[in-house]
């Protein structure tokens, strides 16, 4: 698969996965908060909006896979890994501080947020090891 | 390690993107290995070394020889 292709096909994933995410989460906050659904489909319907986001971290590793170019892959790796580490360094210290009652309670799906965030930390760190080597 | 990339390129009058587009790679890729910035895999590097019809010591230099001059 060439590198165009491969691009493509995620940027056309993460498109269709973010609309299926606004679409899920509206559904479970109508049903949920406004209509009061409970029991197992309430289950059902608050659990939707994660799968979206998940197919979102599929669609990053079939990238990884499918990218030809090895130094674009590389720049990806290293981002991906600067995302990680941020989101997991986050958690930890919150859960710490939580646990102390330090710090407010957190919901886990920030951790998702803060790892997208952590993806334009690594394109940063890649500019950077990238403008410092030239 | 270092290469000598971007002068085989300008004997044969290519652009980083034309010798992107031959390799099948980004520019990005090209300007990396050209400025020594990224160390190619031994298949890049040989699709490297076939395209400029050389071997592939004619194209990078072998580190432990570079440490030795």
């Amino acid at each position: 698969m060439t590198q165009r292709r491969a691009i493509k096909r995620y940027n056309r994933a993460v498109i269709i996965l973010s609309l299926a995410y606004v679409a899920a989460l509206f559904t479970a906050l109508v049903a949920i908060s406004r209509y009061g659904l409970s029991g197992a489909p309430a289950y059902l319907l608050a659990i939707l909006p994660s799968l979206p986001i998940i197919g979102i971290f599929g669609a990053i590793g079939r990238y990884l896979i499918e990218e030809s170019d090895e130094y674009i892959r590389l720049l990806t790796v290293r981002q991906t890994l600067v995302a990680s580490c941020l989101a997991l360094s986050v958690a930890t210290a919150w859960g710490f501080l939580e646990s102390f009652d330090l710090a407010p309670h957190f919901h886990a799906y920030w951790i998702a947020v803060i790892w997208f965030a952590g993806l334009g930390l690594g394109a940063c760190v890649n500019k950077l090891l990238c403008d410092r080597s030239a | 390690m270092t290469n000598r990339l971007k002068e085989l390129r300008a004997e044969r009058g290519w652009s980083q993107q034309a010798l992107a587009e031959r390799l099948e790679v980004s520019r990005q890729s090209v300007i990396a290995v050209e400025t020594g910035r990224y160390d190619p895999s031994l298949p890049l590097a040989f699709r490297i070394a076939e395209l400029f019809e050389l071997a592939i010591e004619d194209v990078f230099t072998s580190p432990s020889k570079e440490a030795s001059s």
